[in-house]
C-alpha cells in the first residue's frame, strides 16, 4: 500500500503565545515548535497500516525550513521518505491554497490512502483535509477514531459528537484523524538516527506550476479580552438557583 | 561557538522528554515511596534503545554522540533521578567500559545483550574499605588454570540486585600497588556471586544499591578486560565519562527543582500577592536559574569535548563538582520556596532534596573532584 501522510509544524500548545508588536502575527521566536499532535495520530496509523499490509509511507509537508524537524520526527517514527514544499511565496497561503499545493504534490504518485490530522492546533481551520480530498477527487472521512484497512477499502469509525458513524471508503481515500485513534509511538533513538538518511524531495511552487493564490486573507490578530472575575452568588439556595438560571440565560447566553 | 543543539539533538530531547513525562513522571513518587525498581520503565526504555545509547549499531545500540546521551540522562533525571542513575551506570560505566577496552570478541559476547537491556550493567569498584582511596582494593583475583579465582566484596553497587554484567576491579598482583589491579567482565550469574540486602538510602529509592559478595568466583581467561595490571587506569579513565553522566543527572534534578519553585511561587499567595513578587523569592529563583545555566554549559561542553576526543579530566571534574553542588543548592532552595509544603512528601521537591544529596558523593566525592582539578591546574 502507498500511504501519504500530511504533517505540519506548529507551536507547542503548552507554550505561552504573544503577538508580534504590530499585531501582524504570532511571535514564534524562541517558542518550542512540535509536530502537530493530530498529525501524530495520522503518522502512527499510517505506519501501523504499512506494518500490517506492506508498502510505504510518504510524509508531505509545506512550511519553512525549520519544519524539517517535524518531517524528521515523522521519518524517525517509521515513514520511508518525505516530499516537502519550501517556498517563501507559500508562507501566506490559506487552507485552500495549501490544499491545492498538496494535491499537486500528491498527484505526482499514486497513493491508496492520504492520512492527516483533523486540524492543525495553530490555525484550527479543519479545512485542509476535506479541501484536499475534494481536489484529489477522493472520498473522505473526518475525525476518525478507528481504522481497519482492507484490500480494496478501509472501514473507519467517525466521531460525530456522541455517536460513532461507521463508514467504508474505497481506495483511494482520505482520512482525517481524531484523538483516540491510537497511541503514537515514540521515535526510537535508531529511528531518529536513520531519519537523517531517508530521501527528502524538496519542491517549489514553480515545480508544481502553481501561483500562490489565497482566497482568504488574514487582516490582523488580536488577543481575546481577559477573563472577568467570577461572580459569587449569595442568599437562600432556591433564590441563588433562580438568579443563576437568569444570568446563564441573559448574561452568559449559555442556556 | 554554536551553543544550539542541532536538529537531531532537539528531536532526541523531545522524544525523551515526552517519554519521561508520560511513562516516568506519573510513577516516580510511588517508585520512591515503595522503593520499587522501575523494571517496566526500563523495558519500555530498552525498546527505544535507551539502554544502548552509545553502543554501535552493529552491536544493537543507537551509536549516539556524547552530547545526545547527556541530554537523554538529563531529561530522564528531570522526571526521576533513580531511573537516571540506573541508566547512567549501565550505559557509561557498563557498556562504555566494554566499548572502550573490550576486544572484538568481548564486545560481540556482551554488547548485544546489554544494549537491548537483556543484561543490566554494574560497576564493581568500591569496597567497604576502598571508597575515595580506590587504589586500596582488597578484592583478590588469584590466577588459576583457565582464568582467575576471585574473592572479596564490593559496596554500594548500583543495580546490585538486578545486574547481569558487571565490570569488576580486583587485585591480580598485590605487590604492584595500583599497577596490580586488573579489570574483568563478570557474568553476574556466575557461581559464588551474590548480592546483599538493599541499602536503605536517603534518596534514589528506586535504584537498587547493594553489597556484592564474591566467593571463589571463577572468571574465565577471556573475560580479562584490557591488559593485566591496567585496571586502575581503566577505572580512572571511565570515571571521566561517568562524571559527565552524573553532571547530567544533577542538571536534570536542578532544573526540576527550579521549575517546581517557579511554578509554586507564581501560584502561592501571601500578603495579598503571589510570593514571586517578593525580592527574597525572586533572588532565590535567580540564583538557581543562573547556576542551572552554568551547570548546563559546563556539562554540555565537557560532553562535546569528550566526543571530539579531547582530554577532559579537568572539564569533567568541574562539571560534576559544579552541577552536583547546584543540584543540592537548587533542591534546598526549592524546598524553602515551598515553605511548609516543601517538607511534605506529596510535593516533588521533598524527593528532589533527598535525591540530590548523593550527587556530591558518588562517582568521586566533591573533595576528589577538587583533587583532580587541582592536579590539572599544575
Amino acid at each position: 500500500m502507498k500511504i501519504a501522510v500530511l504533517v505540519k509544524q506548529v507551536a507547542d500548545t503548552a507554550a505561552r503565545i504573544e503577538l508580534l508588536p504590530d499585531d501582524s502575527g504570532v511571535k514564534l521566536d524562541g517558542v518550542q515548535m512540535v509536530l502537530n499532535p493530530y498529525d501524530e495520530f495520522a503518522v502512527e496509523e499510517a505506519i501501523k497500516i504499512k506494518e500490517q499490509k506492506g508498502g510505504e509511507v510518504v510524509v508531505f509537508n509545506i512550511g519553512p525550513v525549520s519544519a524539517d524537524e517535524a518531517v524528521k520526527t515523522a521519518l524517525a517514527m517509521g515513514c520511508e521518505r518525505a516530499v516537502v514544499l519550501r517556498d517563501d511565496a507559500a508562507a501566506g497561503l490559506d487552507a485552500c491554497g495549501i490544499a491545492e499545493a498538496l494535491s499537486q504534490m500528491i498527484k505526482r504518485e499514486e497513493f491508496d490512502l492520504v492520512l492527516c490530522g483533523k486540524q492543525a492546533v495553530d490555525s484550527d481551520t479543519h479545512q485542509v483535509g476535506p479541501a484536499l480530498a475534494e481536489k484529489l477527487g477522493f472520498p473522505a472521512a473526518t475525525f476518525i477514531t478507528s481504522c481497519a484497512a482492507g484490500d480494496d477499502s478501509v472501514v473507519v469509525g467517525r466521531d460525530a459528537e456522541g455517536i460513532t458513524e461507521t463508514l467504508e471508503l474505497k481506495y483511494p481515500a482520505l482520512l482525517s484523524c481524531q484523538k483516540g485513534l491510537n497511541e503514537p509511538r515514540y521515535p526510537s533513538l535508531p529511528g531518529i538516527m536513520q531519519a537523517a538518511r531517508k530521501p527528502k524531495d524538496t519542491l517549489t511552487l514553480a515545480d508544481l506550476g502553481m501561483e500562490p493564490r489565497s482566497k482568504v486573507v488574514v487582516k490582523g490578530y488580536s488577543t481575546p479580552p481577559p477573563r472577568a472575575e467570577g461572580k459569587v452568588l449569595t442568599g437562600e439556595i432556591p433564590d441563588q438557583v433562580k438568579e443563576l438560571v437568569q444570568l446563564l440565560r441573559n448574561e452568559a447566553r449559555a442556556v | 561557538m554554536d551553543f544550539e543543539l542541532n536538529e537531531q539533538q532537539r528531536i532526541i530531547r523531545k522524544m525523551v522528554r515526552d517519554f519521561a513525562t508520560n511513562e516516568i513522571t506519573p510513577l516516580a513518587d510511588d517508585l520512591d515511596r515503595n522503593k520499587e525498581f522501575p523494571a517496566d520503565i526500563l523495558k519500555k526504555a530498552a525498546a527505544l534503545s535507551l539502554l544502548g545509547v552509545r553502543v554501535p549499531p552493529e552491536y544493537g545500540g543507537a551509536g549516539l554522540d556524547m552530547l545526545s546521551y547527556i541530554i537523554v540522562l538529563e531529561e530522564i533525571a528531570y522526571a526521576c533521578a533513580s531511573t537516571a542513575v540506573i541508566l547512567s551506570v549501565h550505559n557509561t560505566l557498563g557498556n562504555g567500559t566494554i566499548m572502550k577496552y573490550g576486544t572484538d570478541a568481548q564486545k560481540e559476547a556482551w554488547l548485544p545483550r546489554t544494549a537491548t537491556g537483556e543484561k543490566l550493567g554494574a560497576y564493581l569498584l568500591t569496597e567497604p574499605g576502598a571508597g575515595s582511596d580506590a587504589a586500596s582494593l582488597a578484592t583478590k583475583a588469584e590466577k588459576v588454570a583457565d582464568g582467575w579465582r576471585v574473592n572479596g566484596s564490593k559496596a554500594f553497587i548500583t543495580n546490585g540486585a538486578h545486574c547481569g554484567c558487571g565490570i569488576l576491579y580486583a587485585v591480580t598482583d598485590s605487590a604492584a600497588g595500583t599497577k596490580g589491579i586488573s579489570a574483568f567482565v563478570l557474568d553476574m550469574q556466575s557461581e559464588g556471586v551474590s548480592s546483599g540486602p538493599e541499602e536503605k538510602k536517603m534518596g534514589l529509592n528506586a535504584s537498587s544499591t547493594t553489597m556484592i559478595s564474591l566467593e571463589d568466583v571463577i572468571i574465565p581467561e577471556e573475560n580479562l578486560l584490557g591488559e593485566e595490571g591496567r585496571g586502575f587506569n581503566i577505572a580512572m579513565e571511565m570515571l571521566n565519562a561517568g562524571r559527565i553522566g552524573i553532571a547530567a543527572q544533577s542538571l536534570g534534578i536542578a532544573r526540576a527543582a527550579l521549575d517546581e519553585a517557579i511554578r509554586y511561587s507564581a501560584e502561592r499567595e501571601q500578603f495579598g500577592k503571589p510570593i514571586n513578587r517578593f525580592q527574597s523569592i525572586q533572588w532565590h529563583l535567580t540564583d538557581m536559574a543562573t547556576d542551572v545555566e552554568a551547570s548546563r554549559l559546563l556539562t554540555y561542553r565537557a560532553a562535546v569535548d569528550y566526543e571530539a576526543g579531547k582530554t577532559i579530566i579537568k572539564e569533567a571534574a568541574m562539571a560534576k563538582l559544579f552541577a552536583s553542588r547546584t543540584a543540592v543548592n537548587c533542591a534546598e532552595k526549592a524546598v524553602q520556596v515551598h515553605g511548609g509544603y516543601g517538607y511534605i512528601k506529596e510535593y516533588k521537591v521533598e524527593r528532589l532534596f533527598r535525591d540530590a544529596r548523593v550527587t556530591e558523593i558518588y562517582e568521586g566525592t566533591s573533595e576528589v573532584q577538587r583533587m583532580v582539578i587541582a592536579r590539572q591546574l599544575g
